[in-house]
């Protein structure tokens, strides 16, 4: 496992994107990381994966993480299935290539992810649904302790940030991993996360379970904009939405769009 | 990842494993046919099993069928020449395909970033200073060596859009080699150095000699394994920096014991045969179109198709026309439209 103890990070001198921030991720736990553009978000990411050394405090633990970063890229033109084997790096020696066990593991990855038949197919040429389950197969393929994802739901559709929520949840509980995540949806958050960390953007920050922290109070402050949580009454009795109330008005009178009247 | 859309690899699918050997086997048999034909064509034809005969007859005995003078031909002349040609552009080749995987631009090579300039530049000077030999092959290495360092310093102060700076700072850093290379042919001995400083720029196959033939495959079959043994750290690396960090792999490392060994092979073939273009540069773009952007399949690939083509190449540019055109303008005359071509398909990919 590993563990932030008190890092703090600034790329400018006096501008602190936070300070003092401690997590401990445990087994088998979804910890939610939400805030404004700007407040951070993927410095911290790189700071849990070790690429980025904090300026302050120090990061504990040497346990693999498995990295998922946003489906934007698509260089290369690697098959789905070599894109995975990629995972298998951290294990092979520098005059290494992949061996036949790895490919077996890589597309063990791809099986879990639910795309064992598209592992020939070239990446480039997948939708951003099945580029982000690649990656998510290529994070697990180094074995991780812990999965690290940069709005793993940012670049889908409505159907796919389900798929995506699904499997994070079933990889926590059967893989056991603790799982840590940034997103500007708060309902996803709410729905898959136990713990949740918030960013706010002058540099404070709250980690809290997350029925606690992610609430109206808490969301109207990071974003600056008002913000409601709606239960919706129907088919299913638990469901809600979070509703930012922008107040905008369209310019023909016919359509308006207000959220939710205070 | 802006530059993403232009390292976009071959419109060909990924080829399997088979296929992969069966294509390996068949440029391999391509390579060898080249320079068979090689050996017999010029402007003094030796038959075809003449020279298996006069080969066969350095490792068994073989009742001679051959004239004295076609052993020389062929043992003399041709053999080292068309090893020479096969060595050069196999390394030359290869290291394009390491460098355009490292800088993840398909428009990078030997000549573009800066190092076959460089590379001159210092044989130039070591020549200048010392005299042929071995200091030729040490000057263009560290020639090349500097080139790319320089190359590398320029680019990282830009970072608006990587891929056209690079190609600018390998344009910029040529030209300054490129001036002090005129300016050591000027300052030149015109009666002990000169001739010579000339003849080796002109760029030829033609001054062959086993002994520069066992310089020139000794350095390009070091660097050759170090750049085959680490295929798979080049696609790695091919991600950029952040994502091979994050994959458990330090880049920097990696990247510097690629960038000597693509050095080694690029100033190796300097050494022996002055600058040749276009070969590292569209040999491994023709080679991502057939195998796809791995580099485990694209890397020997690429070798074995920049082998045959330089052999090819310079067989047609001492037997074409009665006297003999240097290579470099055969290898232009067939990789600028190629290029033309990538140029166009890479604009039309990132719109």
């Amino acid at each position: 496992m590993i563990a932030l103890r008190d890092v703090g990070h600034s790329f400018q001198p006096s501008r602190w994107l936070f300070r003092r921030l401690s997590l401990a991720p445990a087994q088998s736990q979804i910890t939610a990381i939400l805030g404004p553009n700007g407040t951070g978000k993927t410095t911290l990411l790189r700071v849990l994966c070790g690429t980025l050394a904090p300026r302050e405090g120090e990061r504990i633990g040497s346990d693999a993480v498995g990295y998922v970063p946003q489906a934007l890229a698509a260089d290369q033109g690697l098959t789905a299935l070599d894109m995975v084997l990629l995972g298998r790096s951290r294990f092979l020696g520098r005059f290494e290539a992949p061996a036949r066990r790895d490919t077996a593991r890589a597309q063990e990855c791809l099986d879990e992810v639910g795309l064992s038949s598209i592992a020939g197919q070239r990446y480039d040429r997948l939708s951003g649904g099945q580029r982000q389950l690649v990656l998510l197969a290529r994070a697990l393929a180094s074995d991780p302790a812990t999965l690290v994802l940069d709005e793993p739901t940012s670049a889908l559709d409505l159907a796919n940030q389900g798929v995506v929520l699904r499997l994070m949840g079933r990889l926590s509980r059967e893989r056991r991993l603790s799982i840590l995540f940034t997103t500007h949806h708060p309902e996803h958050a709410l729905a898959v996360a136990h713990r949740a960390l918030l960013l706010f953007p002058d540099g404070i920050h709250v980690e809290g379970p997350a029925e606690t922290v992610v609430d109206e109070t808490n969301l109207a402050r990071m974003y600056g904009v008002p913000v409601r949580r709606v239960a919706l009454t129907g088919e299913d009795p638990s469901a809600f939405a979070i509703v930012p109330l922008h107040h905008l008005r369209k310019t023909s009178a016919a359509a308006t769009f207000a959220g939710v009247p205070e | 990842m802006s530059q993403g859309g232009l390292v976009s690899g071959g419109t060909a699918p990924a080829v399997g494993g088979t296929r992969q050997a069966t294509l390996v086997v068949a440029l391999f048999a391509a390579l060898i046919a080249a320079l068979l034909w090689s050996v017999t064509a010029g402007r003094y034809p030796v038959p075809i099993d003449h020279v298996l005969a006069i080969l066969a007859a350095r490792i068994a005995e073989v009742s001679p069928v051959w004239s004295p003078t076609e052993r020389i031909v062929v043992e003399v002349v041709r053999l080292p020449r068309v090893l020479t040609a096969a060595a050069a552009g196999a390394g030359l080749s290869l290291s394009g395909a390491v460098l355009q995987g490292l800088f993840r631009n398909p428009l990078v090579g030997p000549q573009t970033i800066g190092a076959a300039s460089g590379a001159a530049l210092g044989g130039v000077t070591a020549i200048l200073f010392l005299d042929f030999g071995l200091s030729v092959q040490f000057g263009a290495f560290a020639g090349a060596a500097l080139a790319l360092a320089a190359v590398l310093a320029i680019h990282r102060s830009d970072g608006l859009s990587p891929v056209l700076t690079l190609v600018l700072a390998g344009v910029v850093v040529s030209a300054f080699c490129g001036a002090l290379v005129g300016l050591v042919t000027y300052v030149a001995d015109p009666e002990t150095k000169l001739p010579g400083v000339v003849f080796w720029l002109l760029g030829s196959f033609a001054s062959a000699t086993w002994p520069k033939l066992g310089l020139v495959v000794g350095c390009t079959a070091l660097a050759g394994i170090v750049m085959l043994g680490m295929r798979w750290r080049v696609n790695v690396l091919a991600l950029g920096d952040e994502e091979a960090r994050t994959l458990g792999v330090d880049p920097v490392r990696d990247r510097l014991v690629l960038l000597a060994a693509a050095c080694l092979a690029i100033s190796a073939q300097v050494a022996v045969s002055g600058t040749i273009g276009w070969v590292g540069l569209v040999i491994p773009n023709l080679a991502r179109m057939i195998v796809g952007a791995d580099h485990r399949r694209l890397l020997p690939v690429a070798a074995l198709m920049g082998a045959t083509f330089l052999v090819i190449a310079d067989t047609l540019a001492r037997d074409l026309t009665p006297a003999e055109i240097p290579v470099g303008i055969v290898t232009a005359i067939v990789g600028t439209p190629v290029f033309a071509y990538l140029l166009r398909r890479n604009a039309a990919g990132a719109a």
